[in-house]
């Protein structure tokens, strides 16, 4: 299915964004943000509240005026384009339906309001219409209104209006952000499916690292109106730029340690240091489920387990390490039989991150 | 049959005067709200349509084809329509200036519009006259183009329009408020011009508080009385307001005449509103349902 023609000259970068800076008032949302989007892209911008990732969403809609940069697109400059000559289709948190019309008359908007001379006629915007239907799963609801219809499927109807207009890009904004989670993790593997075969660059925001890791080709993670990383998501997981990234990215254990040479030394434990790793006295990051447990004569890092209890198919180990508090998570079945409350055991953190100490 | 087989069914139809509540005191709240309202409200209304009588179904017939009553009807319900119908794009841009855009002074505005509300009407009246009037400020710039704003149709209408203002601009000024700017800014992205955005997405919004808006300046208009009568000239079958009118004959005691206007006043009042309400009502279950 495809909405838009092949667009066989598109240079491998279809969105290009140059030094971007906004500020409301005396708050800096964006500060000095460039970033690329590869043609038929799936690009997700991921950070915490006010770290200024809607903000650049909405300079790329056109609904925020930049102070300082360059956003182009293919070989237009965007910001020279008034919004609605931008073609974008725009998906918003809270669907922002029209809730005196129908679901076929909210598709068919973008389409009923071109100017004369573009607008495809009656029948052939019923078709249309019909055909988003179908690809949102939501035929035979045409002719009920917004507040007849279920969270997931009003966002499902917002994405089909977004789509009506051809869009050159797709820019979402948290568009799972208000539904339940079973709804979400549908909703997510349905629209990546969507996007692929729509073949649309796609710049999606949201606050969920799994959501972001799960759904995208390349995620962007802004912190405090910067962009602190980009890359692919196996990429930043495994390799988080900065302890921020590392802790936004799911759950962390922090140890202080020093590295000499290509040694890593953490109380009376040594390895390898990871490549690249800063000399000197760093913090040594891992996750709490990478752990290896050994005997409590063992090598590793010593450890004092003072609870454990079941959760679903996780374990969570409640343990002092090197007396710090610390939880840490094993698999149920392959938990060795020494991690008991009350017993010492051994653990290597299995992919240590090494960051110099702040 | 069995008792046990019975007792569901004799359970089931009694209809509950009142289903339990978790609030008490239900008899006496519902007992007061229907004295109250019976005092205040039914029983002068019932007294309204009972006096007309005294004189006859002739003598009503005979009131109601006066043509003074007839010019006063026509006036007060013409006037009143038409200053509630200004009202309602004036008013949607007095509330829309007051919620779209932040500058100094605005609050003051705002407090402005409530000035109608306040003013004793008698005071507006007087005021309005002072200005309006042939050798006030703004009558007589008007003077010079020929137009009379005082002591004619004219006149009552802009004191119709005064009095009205604040009603459109009060009951729409929450709704644009409330107005979800996500919803215009979606328009905007989907390719909807300026206008588009307004006539699709903000006025379908706050159509019905307009209507509210209207009904409730054009109620008003019908029974304003201070503030008309200084600037109307009150001249029979020209500028005499209805109410007026009812004065006039409770003066000379005609209470069954009085009545009867009253009375007419009251059934097309009763009939435009309830034409109000359907349509509102039509709208409301279009964008629900």
């Amino acid at each position: 299915m495809n909405f838009r023609q092949a667009d066989d000259t598109s240079s491998a970068t279809a969105l290009e964004i140059k030094g971007v800076s906004k500020a409301f008032g005396r708050f800096p949302a964006l500060k000095n943000v460039s970033l690329q989007a590869k043609d038929k892209e799936f690009l997700a911008l991921l950070g915490p509240s006010g770290s200024g990732k809607t903000t650049l969403l909405r300079v790329l809609a056109g609904l925020e005026k930049p102070d300082a940069g360059e956003v182009r697109f293919g070989d237009e400059d965007f910001l020279a384009l008034p919004v609605r000559r931008r073609k974008v289709g725009m998906v918003f948190q809270h669907y922002a339906l029209f809730r005196h019309m129908t679901v076929a008359q909210n598709i068919a908007f973008g389409l009923t309001v071109r100017k004369r001379s573009e607008k495809p006629s009656k029948s052939e915007i019923a078709d249309r219409v019909n055909h988003l239907l179908q690809l949102v799963q939501l035929e035979g609801l045409d002719k009920r209104f917004p507040s007849q219809l279920s969270g997931g499927q009003r966002q499902r109807v917002a994405l089909a209006r977004a789509l009506a207009i051809e869009p050159k890009m797709l820019l979402l904004d948290e568009p799972f952000g208000a539904l339940d989670a079973q709804v979400r993790r549908e909703l997510r593997r349905w629209l990546r499916e969507l996007h692929d075969r729509a073949g649309v660059t796609t710049v999606f925001v949201t606050h969920d690292q799994e959501e972001a890791l799960d759904l995208a080709d390349r995620v962007a993670i802004l912190k405090d109106g910067e962009l602190v990383q980009l890359g692919a998501p196996n990429e930043v997981y495994e390799h988080p730029a900065n302890p921020f990234v590392f802790d936004f990215l799911g759950q962390a254990c922090r140890l202080r340690g020093v590295v000499e040479g290509a040694r890593l030394r953490v109380a009376d434990w040594e390895s390898a240091a990871p490549t690249g790793a800063p000399q000197g006295a760093v913090e040594v990051f891992f996750r709490p489920d990478e752990v290896a447990f050994a005997p409590a004569d063992g090598a590793g890092l010593a450890a004092e387990v003072k609870g454990v209890a079941q959760r679903g198919p996780d374990v969570r180990i409640d343990c002092l390490v090197e007396g710090a508090p610390m939880e840490l998570v094993g698999h149920g079945p392959t938990l060795p039989p020494g991690v008991t409350p009350g017993l010492s055991v051994r653990i290597k953190p299995l992919r240590p991150q090494v960051y110099a100490a702040g | 049959m069995t008792v046990a087989a019975l007792a569901p069914v004799a359970g089931k139809p009694r209809t509950r005067w009142k289903e339990p509540s978790i609030l008490p005191g239900f008899p006496l709240a519902m007992g007061w709200t229907l004295t109250y309202l019976g005092l205040i409200v039914v029983l002068p209304l019932a007294a309204l349509v009972l006096r007309p009588w005294e004189a006859g179904l002739h003598g009503v017939w005979a009131t109601l084809t006066e043509d003074r009553v007839l010019a006063a009807l026509r006036l007060s319900f013409g006037t009143s329509l038409l200053a509630a119908l200004t009202n309602v794009p004036l008013g949607l841009m007095v509330a829309w200036t007051l919620t779209r855009y932040e500058f100094p002074g605005r609050r003051i505005v705002d407090a402005f519009v409530d000035l109608p509300f306040a003013l004793p009407t008698a005071v507006a009246g007087i005021a309005l006259t002072a200005i309006y009037g042939p050798t006030g400020v703004l009558g007589e710039q008007f003077a010079q183009f020929g137009l009379k704003t005082a002591y004619n149709p004219i006149g009552i209408y802009i004191a119709l329009l005064f009095i009205g203002l604040p009603f459109v601009v009060r009951t729409v000024q929450p709704v644009l408020q409330d107005l979800d700017r996500e919803v215009e800014e979606a328009a905007q992205t989907l390719g909807a011009t300026t206008f588009q955005r307004f006539r699709m997405v903000v006025l379908p919004a706050v159509l019905p508080a307009l209507i509210s808006g209207f009904s409730l300046a054009f109620a008003r208009a019908v029974g304003e009385y201070g503030s008309v009568i200084f600037i109307a000239g009150n001249m029979p079958l020209k500028s005499e307001i209805a109410p007026l009118l009812i004065v006039i004959k409770l003066e000379q005691y005609d209470y069954a005449g009085a009545a009867t206007v009253g009375l007419a006043m009251l059934v097309i009042s009763f009939g435009a509103l309830l034409g109000v309400n359907f349509l509102q009502i039509f709208l409301a279950r279009r964008g629900r349902a």
